[in-house]
């Protein structure tokens, strides 16, 4: 009689000192919470996480810079050669094969907005130069095309085009 | 001898306690002066911001106080965020858009003006302290953004501040040039003319703007702009408290019962 | 010839082992390692089965509580370290900014803020346990020793960190007290201008406080090892003062002291919490959110309320010298209570002439916390005289007068006649802090 009960009271004990434990751990991990979170990004960043960017004074040929989430985005406005260029690009001479229409916004196909960082090691390449017309990345020699698409050169793949969309007509909000 | 220990015991330590009470008193006696106590609804356990109110404050603050005083740390984005006046996103980038705000420098190498955006913080009236102080006869009236903090009896003395300006000033006091009677202010005088009265704003909600009630909605806000989060931290305050109860109870069982160990008797 | 070949015979060295692996009672990986660094069967030693008296009461918790409390505060501190800027013009807002746009940094920042309050709090209660217990008696006087030094670096490192926001009381505060080197004779300017690194506080000082604060910090982390060290050399003391003898005497140090410290550091924990969410500015000052302002000074400058006593003490001597010296030794005179007090009982249970000494000593605490916080002036100051007075001789001439004269009570033999002779009611201890 008395074996069963001392049982009773080992098992009454174990279950009870597991609980606690078990909340003690969650009281635990959310302490542990602001710790980490208060290393991600804060309001006043995430506040600067999209840009609005005007485009009603870029002339067709012109190209803009703008900083975004701390890196340079090119918004170039093509010219009728350039748009044409890229979209008769043949798709097997490309590294990174993409067709350019899925590279710009439809019925957009003048407005070219890709991350002005070079992808190999994160250079900013220079517009206007290299072999393709399109960009030039002096670091090590990488050159893109007039839809940033990556054609010679040790960069593995095209320019990244960022997460943007046409708020109106000569206005986009990247981010 | 052993009653009698106690007893000296107890007596010291209620003497302590009654000192160290005291100790917090003194503070107060530097206003030397009953404020005009206000039940706030942000008071309490359980306290939350009446968000109409923190939209009239900051109507308030914007027409009234935003000219010559300043709320460097208050972004207009601010004004949208869960626990504050909770203004939709649309009408911060239109509140925003109302102010210019200088950036650059441009391609130029110029600074250029541009209209303010919800991630701005709030236009100062003043680009510093010492233009601040030139356009206002040597005060220098204080940034807002942390001013209910700032000020022992915060919210209350705000608010008796606001309430507190006099017609008739009392014989002992000599006021000078630009310097007006206060009530409530340390030393009686303040610098500031008498900012509201009934009818200084009009509210597009159509409360009736007296001055109790102008006061009142412009000190909610001032509490906000100082304590954002309030409402999450009473919020999370009171969950932990209750997460901490039951574990010091469970913790309390399971101490009792290893210690039965060593006592069989509790 | 060769020497050595032809005195081997006659030579003798001595064979040297530096090779000490092995002795590990464990196994498997925990062996392996074990035998190449012993810290698993060192822990065990030390935190598992070590035996400590089982008369400990809650006051000995505070120990543990102090623990967790510096951990916490690291910890607060590092994540509030990773968003403040140590310039004067960027200081108060990067403040401002980890209390609005930080991830829950007005959490962080509100903890470690009163985390400070309460770490005074414990180390006040623990100090206390030591006056009243005799815990600084013979064989604990060098523990009790490091304890005052970690004391001092406690309160350097609290003082360092009530500059960083930059608020009026920062920088007058940090003003008035590194002014007071100012007193040392010959030298004195010299060292302030050289701990400022200019001719008035100001950025070069703020962005070394900075520095020091992490620092200070840390080594307090360090003397806090050597004080637990020497405390597992020594053994706990416990509230009659008896050294343990035999098993009845003492148990396990787990589970049963780490179950009754857990519950000690819980309930701390929560009125914490609730200080903290509830009325996180009530321990602090409003002027200290007021940007610092050189032109200006703050009608009353006060330092946290845990320096209060101390700060009463330094405007108690109306000589600038004289005052530091006084708030200095005020401390450090703590450091010769083992000499002072030579009565060779340790607990005030059997002490009836120097309990009430410590009593008031605590009342003569508190009298002197409420003076710092008034205007050194008039009836103020006077009782601050008196309070000042009454700390020194309480060290200078009641402990030892009491040591002469007093007549301990009759002291049973044993810890565990100790615990009988508490149930039966012969004696009585502080009730809320028992069991």
């Amino acid at each position: 009689m008395s074996e069963i009960k001392n049982k009773d009271k080992t098992t009454r004990r174990d279950f009870l000192t597991t609980v606690t434990a078990t909340v003690g751990a969650v009281g635990v991990g959310a302490g542990v919470l602001p710790v980490i979170s208060q290393m991600n990004p804060d309001s006043s960043v995430k506040a600067l996480a999209s840009i609005e960017v005007d485009l009603s004074k870029v002339k067709e040929g012109q190209e803009i810079t703008v900083l975004w989430r701390g890196k340079p985005v090119f918004i170039k406005r093509r010219t009728k050669e350039e748009i044409q260029k890229a979209q008769q690009a043949n798709l097997n001479d490309l590294k990174d094969p993409q067709d350019d229409k899925l590279r710009v916004k439809k019925g957009k196909d003048e407005w070219l907005v890709v991350l002005g960082v070079c992808t190999h090691l994160g250079c900013v390449p220079i517009a206007g130069k290299g072999d393709y017309n399109g960009w030039f990345c002096p670091c090590h020699g990488s050159h893109y095309d007039t839809s940033g698409r990556i054609r010679k050169g040790p960069a593995p793949t095209n320019l990244e085009i960022p997460q943007y969309e046409f708020v109106s007509n000569d206005k986009i909000k990247i981010g | 001898m052993n009653i009698k220990d106690s007893f000296f015991r107890l007596r010291y330590f209620v003497v302590a306690c009654l000192i160290f009470f005291f100790t917090n008193i003194s503070i107060a006696k530097e206003t030397n002066i009953e404020l005009l106590k206000q039940n706030w609804s942000f008071d309490g356990f359980f306290g939350k911001f009446d968000r109409t109110s923190l939209q009239r404050g900051y109507q308030v603050y914007k027409e009234v106080c935003a000219s010559c005083h300043s709320m460097k740390q208050v972004s207009f984005r601010n004004l949208s965020e869960p626990g504050g006046p909770e203004f939709s996103e649309a009408e911060v980038k239109a509140l925003a858009s109302q102010y210019e705000v200088t950036d650059g420098p441009n391609g130029e190498g110029e600074m250029f003006t541009r209209k303010a955006k919800p991630s701005d913080k709030f236009k100062s009236p003043y680009p510093n302290e010492n233009a601040s102080r030139a356009a206002n006869g040597g005060a220098y009236p204080p940034d807002m953004s942390v001013i209910a903090k700032a000020r022992p009896g915060g919210s209350d003395y705000l608010y008796s501040i606001l309430m507190g300006y006099e017609d008739k000033v009392p014989d002992n006091i000599k006021l000078e040039d630009g310097v007006y009677y206060n009530k409530y202010m340390p030393g009686n005088k303040i610098r500031m003319a008498k900012p509201i009265s009934e009818g200084s704003v009009t509210y597009s909600d159509g409360t009736k703007a007296t001055q109790e009630q102008i006061a009142k909605d412009v000190v909610n806000f001032l509490t906000w702009a100082a304590e954002p989060h309030l409402e999450a931290r009473k919020k999370l305050g009171f969950k932990s408290v209750v997460y901490l109860l039951i574990l010091t109870i469970l913790v309390y069982l399971v101490k009792k019962k290893i210690w039965l160990r060593v006592e069989p008797k509790v | 010839m060769n020497d050595q070949t032809s005195k081997t015979s006659k030579e003798h060295f001595e064979p040297v082992h530096t090779n000490k692996v092995g002795g590990s009672p464990f196994t498997g990986v925990t062996g392996w390692i074990d035998n190449r660094l012993p810290i698993i069967r060192m822990f065990r030693h030390e935190y598992l089965d070590f035996q400590v008296p089982k008369s400990l009461s809650y006051f000995w918790s505070f120990g543990g509580i102090l623990t967790i409390c510096l951990l916490l505060l690291i910890v607060t501190g590092i994540s509030l370290g990773m968003h403040y800027k140590p310039d004067a013009n960027q200081a108060f807002d990067s403040v401002e900014k980890i209390m609005r746009d930080v991830n829950f940094g007005w959490l962080i920042r509100y903890a470690h803020m009163n985390l400070a309050s309460f770490f005074f709090i414990a180390v006040y209660l623990h100090i206390f346990r030591g006056l009243y217990y005799g815990s600084y008696k013979e064989p604990r006087e060098l523990m009790w020793l490091l304890g005052i030094i970690i004391f001092f670096l406690m309160m350097a490192t609290a003082f360092l960190g009530y500059t960083l926001p930059w608020g009026q009381m920062s920088y007058w505060g940090a003003t008035v007290i590194t002014n007071l080197f100012s007193a040392v004779p010959v030298v004195g300017d010299f060292i302030v201008t050289w701990l400022w690194g200019d001719y008035a506080v100001g950025d070069a000082a703020l962005n070394r406080f900075y520095v020091l604060h992490w620092l200070i910090a840390f080594l307090i982390v360090g003397v806090v090892v050597f004080h637990v060290i020497a405390l597992h050399i020594v053994g706990s003391n416990n509230p009659s003062g008896i050294e343990p003898k035999d098993t009845r005497d003492t148990v396990s140090f787990s589970p049963f002291t780490t179950s009754k410290d857990l519950l000690a550091m819980l309930v701390f924990l929560l009125i914490f919490v609730a200080v903290m969410m509830y009325a996180p500015n009530y321990l602090g000052h409003p002027d200290n959110y007021i940007p610092a302002n050189p032109l200006v000074t703050p009608a009353h400058i006060v330092p946290e309320w845990y320096f209060l006593p101390f700060y009463a003490i330094l405007r108690s001597i109306p000589d600038k010298l004289m005052g530091v010296v006084a708030m200095v030794s005020s401390i450090a005179v703590l450091g010769l209570l083992p000499w002072l007090d030579f009565s060779k009982v340790r607990s005030s249970v059997f002490r009836p002439i120097w309990k009430q000494c410590v009593f008031l000593f605590v009342l003569d605490f508190f009298v002197l916390m409420y003076i710092g916080g008034a205007p050194a002036e008039g009836i103020y100051l006077v009782i601050g005289r008196i309070g000042t007075a009454f700390w020194f001789a309480f060290f200078f001439i009641l402990a030892p007068l009491v040591s002469i004269i007093e007549k301990p009570l009759p002291m049973p033999a044993s810890i565990h006649e100790f615990e009988d002779w508490k149930k039966q009611g012969k004696i009585k201890t502080i009730r809320l802090f028992n069991k």
